[in-house]
């Protein structure tokens, strides 16, 4: 119980962090480039909107910085982030809200498709060391985590959808069709983020793998495990129930800091394959200096990570007993 | 006082000793021979462009869009500019940014990291959190946010931006190795001798620590390479110069790979590629070298390969 309470402490604290540099970083910057930014607003927005904005980057407001600190807190928790720029009439939650659903989806799937493939292959790895899997997966996958992602990402449109024609070089799916419940636009969709999909997994596996494999030669020497073995219990139980589910726990803590790797990789990949999630969004914010836009994305994502990793704590007290102790 | 004079000569051999001994490791492992090797390249290329390209790699001379031939072995870019002599020229930038960078996140790492672990108590349980909360805030999103406020910076905000986000991981680390060595019997000598806090640090601490501090550096460099290659490919470093990153971001824009010259955007990536390669198969053997002497399983795994000699 103290765990998940320390845990949960530690999630609003960075989600607090997180948005008092949001909150200091354009009032730091020499000049203010939010003040370029206000201005191309001029006599286009009103009331809350308005308010919101000029509290977030410190423009034109009378208030106190601390005033204007906690009304941006207030506002942040409430969901007012202004006017897109670059999405004119639309609020900021309403750009953030239709991109978020392709990312959660994209690397959602990605991450457990990444996280299960590469602890197996660890896991085997470790198990059967120096083998002929050993000495192929690991050193390969290694290499490739080295590989800048929106790299893999161009090779493989170059590869699958230039030279070949199997798959379409991006965006989310097909343009001019509308987004509806069928299995034709599911198929689409699942045709488009192949791609995407592929080139996260690829260039994310490596490192679940090196610390899975790591870990499990470590276990493997513990006691216990000799124990199992001297029982007569079986190979597979051994690897799984006894080395694997030990092995497995500082891959789940180490969840946290490699998700964000993969969402920093995601959004080069989105931006290559045009994928109309968080990423491409970010971007194309960036590149029209839509500040109020670019800083609520920088948000959700930092959001979506920190949720990530409380629902792994949540596995982490599952399966080690250690942390449902008392004290 | 004698104690000081005596430590002297004791520690400047065993830094050779060290160093022999990395230089024989890289020698007798496959993938740090490898990783040297491409390290090498880029550093020749790097530091002698102008021998092996010669010209201004920017001069757009050239009939644009070729394919490869003899003038030209990698064929041109749309602008007609030699895409080898982009390639050659562009290996200095990313490398300075990889070696700066890598640098001043490993001092900032061991300077946030050791202090914590020495310190302990409510100094440690700031500093690890801040530490925690570094390490948890996606990166690269921010590195972004950090970079579109400050556009125009050039490779000083670019290091810059990497050294704030990069640092966490590694003080993470050194922090935990300094807790493992904070009760070791050599430390509670030097504080019975009196030396103090800073001496214990730079004198005791840190030169057991070496083989994790350029560990670290080894990691703070990929991330580095990688991390600025990502930001100069989406156009937000300065894209008037000469690196593997803004050619990408040139051949992306100029749709390189629908309009029949792929090598454009296929070259620099495996530039950058094998720099990073360089940099993490130098650090994968790194931890196989450096693992089984320092960490304190060394003596789980020495009965491990004891035993898997044994039979």
């Amino acid at each position: 119980m103290r765990y998940i309470l320390r845990r949960l402490g530690f999630f609003l604290v960075t989600l607090w962090a997180a948005m008092t540099v949001n909150f200091f970083l354009p009032r730091l910057m020499p000049g203010n480039p939010a003040m370029a930014m206000m201005a191309r607003f001029h006599g286009r927005l009103n009331g809350d909107s308005l308010h919101a904005m000029e509290v977030a980057f410190g423009v034109n407001s009378g208030e106190s910085l601390i005033a204007q600190y906690f009304s941006y807190l207030g506002n942040s928790f409430t969901g007012q982030f202004g006017r897109s720029l670059t999405f004119f009439p639309q609020t900021v939650s309403h750009v953030v809200f239709s991109a978020l659903p392709w990312t959660l989806g994209l690397v959602g799937v990605t991450t457990i498709i990444a996280f299960i493939l590469g602890t197996l292959i660890g896991m085997v790895g470790g198990w059967r060391r120096g083998g002929l899997f050993d000495s192929i997966l690991p050193p390969l996958f290694i290499i490739l985590s080295a590989f800048p992602y929106f790299w893999i990402g161009l090779l493989s449109i170059l590869i699958f959808s230039i030279s070949l024609g199997w798959l379409p070089t991006g965006f989310g799916y097909t343009n001019g069709t509308v987004a509806s419940l069928s299995w034709g636009f599911a198929w689409d969709v699942i045709r488009h983020a192949v791609l995407p999909a592929a080139t996260i997994v690829v260039t994310s596996i490596g490192g679940w793998i090196l610390t899975m494999r790591n870990n499990m030669i470590m276990t493997l020497n513990e006691d216990y495990v000799r124990m199992a073995r001297a029982k007569g219990v079986s190979s597979a139980r051994i690897m799984f129930d006894y080395a694997g589910r030990n092995a497995i726990l500082p891959n789940l803590s180490g969840f946290g800091m490699s998700l964000g790797l993969v969402v920093s990789g995601a959004i080069l990949v989105e931006y290559v394959f045009s994928y109309p999630g968080v990423g491409y969004m970010m971007l194309q914010a960036v590149l029209n200096e839509d500040f109020p836009l670019m800083q609520a994305l920088f948000l959700f994502l930092t959001l979506a990570v920190l949720l990530a990793i409380l629902v792994v704590d949540g596995v982490t007290v599952l399966l080690d007993p250690r942390t449902r102790g008392r004290t | 006082m004698s104690a000081v004079t005596s430590d002297r000569p004791r520690r400047s051999p065993a830094g050779l000793r060290a160093l022999r001994s990395l230089g024989r490791a890289i020698l007798g492992n496959r993938k740090a021979m490898v990783g040297a090797i491409l390290l090498a390249i880029c550093v020749v290329m790097a530091a002698i462009p102008g021998l092996i390209a010669p010209g201004d790699p920017n001069a757009e001379v050239f009939m644009p869009g070729q394919g490869p031939s003899a003038q030209n072995w990698l064929g041109t870019t749309s602008y007609g500019q030699d895409i080898f002599a982009q390639f050659v020229w562009g290996a200095r930038q990313s490398l300075i940014i990889a070696v700066v960078a890598g640098l001043f996140s490993t001092l900032l790492s061991a300077l946030i990291g050791v202090t914590a672990g020495y310190l302990g108590g409510m100094a440690d349980g700031l500093l690890s959190m801040l530490t925690d909360v570094f390490l948890v805030i996606p990166a690269f999103p921010l590195v972004i946010v950090l970079a579109a406020y400050s556009k125009g910076g050039g490779n000083l905000m670019i290091i810059a931006v990497l050294v704030l986000t990069g640092w966490s991981y590694g003080a993470r680390q050194l922090r935990a190795q300094v807790l493992s060595l904070r009760h070791r019997e050599f430390l509670t000598a030097a504080k019975l001798r009196g030396e103090r806090n800073w001496r214990i640090i730079t004198h005791e601490i840190l030169p057991n620590m070496v083989s994790l501090l350029v560990a670290n550096f080894l990691g703070a460099s990929v991330y580095a390479i990688l991390t600025a290659a990502g930001l100069q490919f989406v156009g937000l470093g300065n894209v008037n110069t000469n690196s593997w990153g803004t050619m990408l971001y040139w051949a992306q824009n100029n749709e390189a790979l629908q309009s029949g010259i792929p090598l454009w955007a296929v070259v620099p990536g495996l530039g950058i590629a094998g720099l990073g390669g360089a940099f993490a198969l130098l650090n994968y053997a790194f931890d196989e070298i450096s693992n089984p002497v320092l960490k304190p399983v060394r003596r789980r795994k020495a009965r491990l390969t004891a035993q898997g000699k044994a039979p």
